[in-house]
């Protein structure tokens, strides 16, 4: 039988091509965020060096050690290229670790690594695994309807910059979702659960 | 925002998924720990002696001094594991007290109970248990495992029965995705394992928890080696601090770790290491000194 061959399109078309996420796959919960990605409709890249990066149009900075990807950042240059792509307007999103790594200032002293986002970081800031929880929470921003979080080891904004927006907080009023401009961070990872708002407010943040 | 709850299922398994792609390193002072913290480990395993000296010691192996595990936890950021013996309820009670961030159920401490694991499920902090098949696998998550770990044969730096074991736990989960639904009833019966349990892994494809690997990574080929053939992240034991250069050793696997998959950088990191942990043949260790027949 014959078939009708569908109208080509050129390689890079807006209207066919997915977006391109890429997620820092140091070490970490990467298969999560990438599942979540390909659940909102974008291709999720694993990047561990800089080439990696080459044509992102976001990144994700996933949880997992922040102590292990900062050493491995460094060792294979991934710090600059990371902050000129996010220079270059396109989204970012870091989730607990990625928080830590997005942060300007650590509270504990800890040199900051990207200084992409105007806040402080307190590491480790509900104590140790048997302290790590789950809760509803509000996100006006994001509808009525609470968004499940779930907080490993994780931890808290203790200061924001002035053009951060606080998205969400924590019942001692301290910020766990923030955002400035086109780079946004949770202390939660949102990619644990079902819910895949965060990761289509960071699709929705590329530039068209 | 409403009610917390802590330590639930969802954020023990959570941990574990924080660890993937990484290497948790065995160490024995607070000294290791720093330079384990230093070359990119994402977890310490907190113990008196690696499974090498364990075995060259004899004796019964226990629970470490918890004066060595708080002094480890105070050296690093990362989290802190530390083992308990098989069936030894009071072990984990005891970790658990001291705040460990995982307790691993090991077969590289002296056994406990020759007939039941630790019902895991009691506890509000996350275990991990060594397997050498699906079935023992199953079993522990049945148990409440929130991380699984292929056994090898630990303190040996020969990684034979480590891919031995992380083949049958990878073969036997292709199998049970093959088959029909009534088909799990006799497959859970023959690994004698809960049905709900084996049903989940055959929708799954794969365990409802991390299948880390463990047991005999000496370099970092052992490394990319359990990670192309399907574990998620690796514990090494003797294999770092019992070679010639901790430092470039810990680090070189580190690296071969996230980059398994790169054979340019796996090259790069395997140049000039030094000498690595002597290693043991499995036909010079006599049946009655196989670490991982212990578990059932």
């Amino acid at each position: 039988m014959a078939q009708t061959l569908p109208a080509s399109t050129p390689y890079g078309a807006t209207e066919t091509r997915r977006p391109r996420i890429g997620i820092l796959a140091l070490q970490g919960d990467v298969r999560e965020h990438a599942n979540a990605l390909r659940e909102v409709g974008a291709e999720p890249i694993e990047v561990r060096l800089p080439r990696d990066l080459i044509g992102l149009d976001g990144l994700i900075l996933p949880g997992g050690e922040s102590t292990t990807m900062r050493r491995l950042i460094d060792l294979y240059g991934l710090r600059e290229p990371i902050v000129a792509l996010a220079k270059g307007g396109a989204p970012l999103y870091g989730t607990c670790a990625g928080m830590i790594l997005l942060a300007n200032r650590l509270a504990d002293g800890e040199e900051p690594v990207l200084r992409l986002l105007d806040i402080t970081v307190e590491r480790n800031a509900y104590g140790r695994q048997l302290d790590s929880f789950e809760a509803d929470l509000d996100i006006p921003s994001l509808g009525d309807e609470p968004l499940h979080g779930v907080f490993i080891r994780a931890p808290v904004v203790s200061d924001v910059g002035p053009d951060v927006e606080v998205l969400a907080r924590d019942p001692d009023g301290r910020p766990i979702a923030v955002r400035q401009g086109r780079v946004m961070a949770t202390a939660f990872h949102p990619e644990l659960t079902g819910d895949r708002r965060l990761h289509r407010l960071l699709l929705e943040l590329i530039q068209p | 925002m409403a009610a917390i709850e802590t330590s639930t299922w969802t954020t023990k398994v959570g941990l574990a998924r924080m660890l993937s792609g990484g290497v948790i390193m065995d160490v024995v002072t607070a000294d290791h720990a720093r330079i384990a913290q230093e070359a990119g480990a994402v977890a310490v395993m907190a113990l008196e002696r690696v499974p090498s000296d364990i075995r060259k010691f004899g004796g019964v192996a226990r629970m470490s001094d918890p004066k060595l595990i708080e002094e480890i936890k105070a050296a690093v950021s990362i989290p802190v594991m530390a083992k308990c013996r098989i069936g030894h309820i009071v072990e984990a009670q005891i970790l658990q007290q001291l705040e460990v961030d995982f307790i691993d159920e090991s077969e590289v401490l002296t056994p406990a109970d020759e007939e039941h694991h630790i019902d895991k499920h009691e506890f509000r902090v996350p275990f991990v248990c060594g397997c050498r098949d699906l079935g023992e696998a199953l079993r522990r998550i049945g148990e409440g495992a929130a991380m699984i770990r292929t056994k090898g044969e630990a303190g040996t730096g020969n990684i034979v029965e480590a891919v031995r074991h992380l083949r049958a736990v990878m073969k036997g989960i292709r199998e049970l995705a093959a088959m029909r639904e009534d088909e799990l009833y006799a497959a859970a019966k023959e690994l004698r394992a809960p049905l709900d349990v084996v049903r989940q892994t055959a929708t799954l494809g794969e365990l409802p928890v991390p299948n880390f690997s463990a047991g005999g990574v000496a370099t970092p080929a052992d490394a990319s080696l359990m990670r192309q053939l399907g574990a998620q992240a690796v514990f090494v034991g003797s294999g770092i601090f019992k070679s010639e250069n901790p430092q470039r050793v810990a680090r070189a696997i580190v690296m071969a770790t996230t980059h398994w998959d790169n054979a340019e950088i796996l090259a790069e990191v395997s140049t000039g290491l030094g000498e690595p942990m002597r290693g043991l043949e499995l036909s010079e260790i006599p049946a009655e000194e196989r670490l991982a027949v212990r578990g059932w």
